[in-house]
């Protein structure tokens, strides 16, 4: 195959953000000393970034980016970024019990703990939060790594593409088709003339939210502690960053076993809303930080989302309430009781409809009940958070466009001769777009279903018998960013006991995911139509 | 007064000749021979040139003209033909605009192009149009504020379900005002318990839509209601505007046309009309979609002999009321001998709202009702006005004459008048006087 991309200045570039990344890992660095832990692992892990960095910057060290190299460049940043997240979890778990740390017992074995490991910091970068951490606890894993794992999430979900272009005035040149293909969803909203501030911008409102959080959840602990009641025991700075920084991308991963549901009630109410931020799009914050709330609130988009979100809310209280679930641990019972129906219902949904994938009840559990609730979770599964937002999925737009182009296509059928343009809002969405995102919703469905089948004639031929539900929610969870599923891989449970190949193709789904898979196949077809000349 | 007048096409013909008597018409035409005509056609002097010259309009004379008149069959020409007038002196300037893009810059800016007054032809067409199709019942319609108010006045039958009622039954639009009654010669300044009587004619201000509302209560037979199924043959800027105005008022009309780009267009630019790519005058089409069935038909494709032709072929297939555009005015007289309902010329409709225009006023927009008996104008409030900062109320109690305001805009929007409503700098206010207290009220405003 013959490529007409320059790939060393995509690859000069890549050296540039790994470089920067390897900054980022200064984060769990700083907490390494103060909780006077060992400080070589990211050390060492930083160093071998950084020389990794500057020698993919010697190859080209005046890189000019076209069209096709910035969407080389943004695969390859979204490979190379888990591929780096291993280093520390491997050095660190080095000769631990740690499913994720590096073994070197065996090639089976030392092949196993790679995969583990890239499979974490895929699902970390990616803001899946599924996980093959065999057990998730502070005294197996220091809090070092444990605040890495959260941080690659945080990086993750605004796009660490779009950090750059905030701060890289070279990558900033062909910041709009990079972010064209690292944003989610269809179309990029610039909100200024300039690419480089409206990455600020979306960065800035972004930090602001999570800072907003670790203040919120951080005040309440501390107020909890002066006047002596128990509004938030477990919400020190460590676990107040640790859960703000992967709320806000919509990411799930926790470094405490029972995720939310470790946290008192209080502070899962305060959890609810910014996760329900997380899967507005950012552009409408900004509107909103320059006093033109209407733009919000007249957004269609918003406002399917928000109304997606009350209906489902409502249909899972009920369900709750009425009973149709089991007592859970953790979740307790529902049945009867208010305030814990409508906070579970609510959490789930706001968790999980957007992709974030907290959870405050083993709704694994609550198939014992019968499916009816798992179906709703499933539904909320499939739709996914705004474009925009930090949330993954199919995406509220995709689906308000696909449904009304859908219903243009039956009317039309009976009057061939009626033009009707679909709207959104007002707006005509034009033809292009309406074809790149039926082709897309096509290309998710089907590779959700094709995974879905793999994933369960893969785990069987080791012995592990998925139903049908399960194969599914692994395959969704995994191509929506979601993380956890139903059964084992349930919002307690793990991923580890899938066969490894399962486990690289869900590395893979996750990655097409994020990326919306588009980009990536355009770059292979690409690839394909230059070598065919 | 001294008029100047750019273009002798038939607007510009029709203007000199409504105003020649009166007044001193110098007309500039650029084709000698029918600049030759009209010399011994009309009591006018005519100039062979260019109207966009300044040496051409300075032969005119226009710095010492009171009115200037751009209406040839070109927009740019007009307005930069205005624009070289206002070089030369002071003359109230008039441009015809085809296009309504030139009316949105006008509008935005009273003074864009050196134009003191726009007349956007395609527009004034299909509101004309709008009228014909949407208010049949109607005496007398007139816009104000950019189309943002209505007034229409009804001639109120023995069979109308309002007749007998009070103003208070029958007003039941909140954006409707009930601004004069004329009976038998007089003119009564309606209250609430004023009774309506059979061959009262109703004077109405409102929103289109109020106003269209109303015309169903009084006339349920002949007004078209939502319900009605209206179909424009012919995607023309006429077409397209006629369209526009119709949703406007709550229509959902259906429009054929041929282009396909085009037709995309239109369907993007109007949510509410269902547009359907096809040739208008195949039967085979109209009975499939059975637009046979309509109960309006405009015909305003580009050529006359097409919109001849579909308009025909709609009369067969029996469609109740059928109008048609037509440019050429030699034509007007043969569609309606054969049994076309109304052919609009937007040639004429044009050169009447100049004509209209032309008689000085300090009101933005006037309109004469019953032989002058009483006239609604609108203004534009300024910061010096001494009506601002009065409330409705205030203004009925202070001025010693009767007085209705009927209808208020306010940045673009329509306010529903109160008597508690403050009137602010910047609104444009439409009265309903009589005529003889016209001079007061201005004095006011």
């Amino acid at each position: 195959m013959v490529w007409r991309i320059d790939w060393r200045a995509s690859l000069g570039v890549l050296g540039t953000v790994l470089t920067y990344l390897a900054l980022t890992m200064l984060v769990p660095l700083a907490v390494a000393v103060v909780y006077m832990e060992d400080i070589w692992v990211f050390v060492v892990s930083i160093l071998l970034v950084v020389i990794l960095g500057f020698g993919l910057k010697r190859l080209d060290p005046e890189p000019d980016l076209g069209p096709q190299e910035a969407l080389l460049l943004v695969a390859l940043a979204w490979i190379a970024a888990p591929i780096v997240g291993t280093i520390p979890y491997l050095l660190a778990g080095f000769g631990t019990e740690s499913t994720v740390g590096l073994q070197t017992s065996s090639l089976g074995a030392a092949v196993e703990s790679f995969v583990n490991a890239l499979f974490e910091s895929t699902s970390g970068f990616t803001t899946t939060g599924a996980t093959v951490l065999g057990e998730i606890s502070l005294e197996q894993h220091s809090h070092a790594v444990m605040m890495w794992r959260q941080l690659t999430q945080w990086l993750g979900g605004m796009g660490i593409i779009v950090l750059m272009i905030a701060i890289l005035p070279e990558v900033a040149v062909n910041g709009a088709e990079l972010m064209r293909s690292e944003a989610p969803g269809p179309d990029l909203q610039k909100l200024t003339p300039k690419i480089a501030e409206t990455a600020r911008a979306l960065w800035i409102i972004y930090f602001g939210f999570t800072v907003l959080l670790v203040a919120i959840l951080y005040g309440l602990h501390l107020t909890g502690t002066v006047i002596d009641a128990d509004l938030a025991p477990n919400m020190n700075l460590y676990n107040a960053v640790a859960h703000a920084f992967t709320t806000l991308p919509t990411g799930g991963f926790s470094p405490q076993a029972d995720s939310i549901a470790a946290f008192s009630a209080l502070v899962q109410w305060v959890i609810i809303p910014f996760m329900v931020v997380a899967g507005v799009n950012f552009a409408l914050f900004w509107h909103v930080f320059r006093g033109e709330a209407r733009v919000m609130l007249e957004n269609t988009e918003f406002r399917t989302y928000a109304g997606l979100l009350a209906a489902l809310f409502a249909v899972l209280a009920v369900l709750l309430f009425g009973g149709a679930v089991p007592k859970t641990d953790p979740g307790g019972v529902t049945e009867g009781v208010t305030e814990n129906a409508l906070r579970q219902a609510a959490f789930q949904i706001g968790s999980l409809l957007n992709s974030t994938g907290y959870a405050t009840a083993d709704f694994a559990q609550w198939a014992e009940g019968g499916t009816e609730a798992q179906l709703v979770l499933l539904f909320a599964m499939f739709i996914g958070g705004s474009a925009g937002s930090t949330g993954g999925g199919i995406k509220v737009i995709r689906w308000l466009v696909v449904f009304k182009a859908i219903r243009r296509e039956l009317y039309t059928s009976a009057h061939p001769d009626v033009i009707e343009p679909v709207r959104l809002g007002g707006n005509v969405v034009d033809e292009d777009t309406i074809r790149g995102i039926m082709v897309f919703t096509m290309l998710y469905i089907l590779l959700f279903g094709v995974a879905a089948v793999f994933i369960m004639l893969d785990s069987a031929r080791i012995g592990v018998d998925l139903t049908v539900l399960e194969a599914m929610s692994a395959s969704l969870a995994t191509i929506g960013n979601i993380g956890p599923g139903f059964g084992d891989l349930g919002p307690f449970g793990n991923y580890l006991f899938f066969p490894e190949s399962s486990k690289l193709l869900m590395t893979v789904l996750m990655w097409f995911g994020r990326l919306e898979i588009v980009p990536v196949l355009a770059l292979f077809v690409a690839g394909l139509r230059d070598s065919g000349r | 007064m001294r008029v100047v007048i750019i273009g002798a096409g038939e607007v510009g013909t029709a203007i000199a000749e409504d105003l020649a008597d009166e007044h001193d018409v110098v007309v500039v035409e650029k084709d000698p021979e029918r600049a030759e005509d009209l010399t011994y056609q009309l009591d006018v002097l005519t100039l062979q040139g260019d109207g966009t010259s300044l040496e051409t309009l300075e032969t005119a004379d226009t710095g010492s003209a009171d009115l200037f008149i751009a209406c040839t069959d070109d927009d740019r020409a007009n307005l930069i033909a205005c624009g070289t007038a206002k070089t030369l002196g002071t003359p109230f300037t008039i441009a015809r605009a085809k296009s309504i893009e030139y009316l949105h810059t006008w509008e935005r800016n009273r003074s864009a192009f050196g134009v003191d007054f726009l007349v956007c032809s395609d527009l004034l067409t299909a509101e004309d149009i709008v009228r014909v199709i949407g208010l049949p019942a109607a005496v007398d319609i007139d816009q104000f504020a950019g189309g943002l108010v209505q007034m229409a006045e009804f001639e109120i039958s023995e069979s109308s379900p309002v007749t007998g009622q009070t103003i208070a039954e029958a007003d039941r639009f909140e954006s409707l005002t009930f601004a004069g009654l004329f009976r038998d010669d007089e003119i009564l300044i309606p209250s609430g318990e004023t009774r309506i009587e059979a061959g009262d004619r109703a004077v109405v201000i409102g929103s289109p839509e109020s106003v269209q509302s109303f015309a169903l209560d009084i006339a349920p037979e002949t007004t078209p209601g939502g319900a009605d199924e209206i179909v424009i043959a012919g995607g023309s800027e006429i077409g397209y505007h006629t369209a526009r105005l119709l949703e406007e008022r709550g229509f959902s009309p259906t429009l054929v046309e041929e282009d396909e780009s085009r037709a995309r267009h239109l369907s993007e630019e109007l949510p509410e009309t269902l547009v359907m790519q096809h040739d208008a005058t195949d039967t085979d089409f109209l009975v499939r979609e059975h637009l046979d069935e309509a109960d309006v038909l405009l015909a305003a494709k580009d050529p006359d002999e097409q919109n001849l032709l579909v308009a025909v072929l709609a009369k067969r297939l029996g469609i109740n009321r059928v109008v048609a555009v037509v440019e050429n005015l030699d034509y007007v007289d043969l569609f309606e001998e054969i049994g076309i309902d109304v052919a609009v010329n937007p040639r004429e409709v044009t050169a009447e709202e100049i004509i209209r225009f032309s008689f000085e006023s300090v009101a933005e927009n006037l309109s004469v009702l019953e032989h002058d008996q009483a006239e609604v104008l609108e203004y534009e409030l300024d910061d010096d006005s001494e009506l601002v900062g009065t409330s409705i109320q205030e203004l009925d109690a202070e001025t010693d004459f009767p007085l209705v305001v009927g209808a208020l805009t306010r940045n673009g929007a329509f306010i529903p008048p109160r008597g508690d409503t403050v009137l602010q700098a910047g609104d444009h206010i439409v009265v309903f006087v009589e005529t003889e207290f016209v001079g007061e009220l201005t004095c006011l405003a």
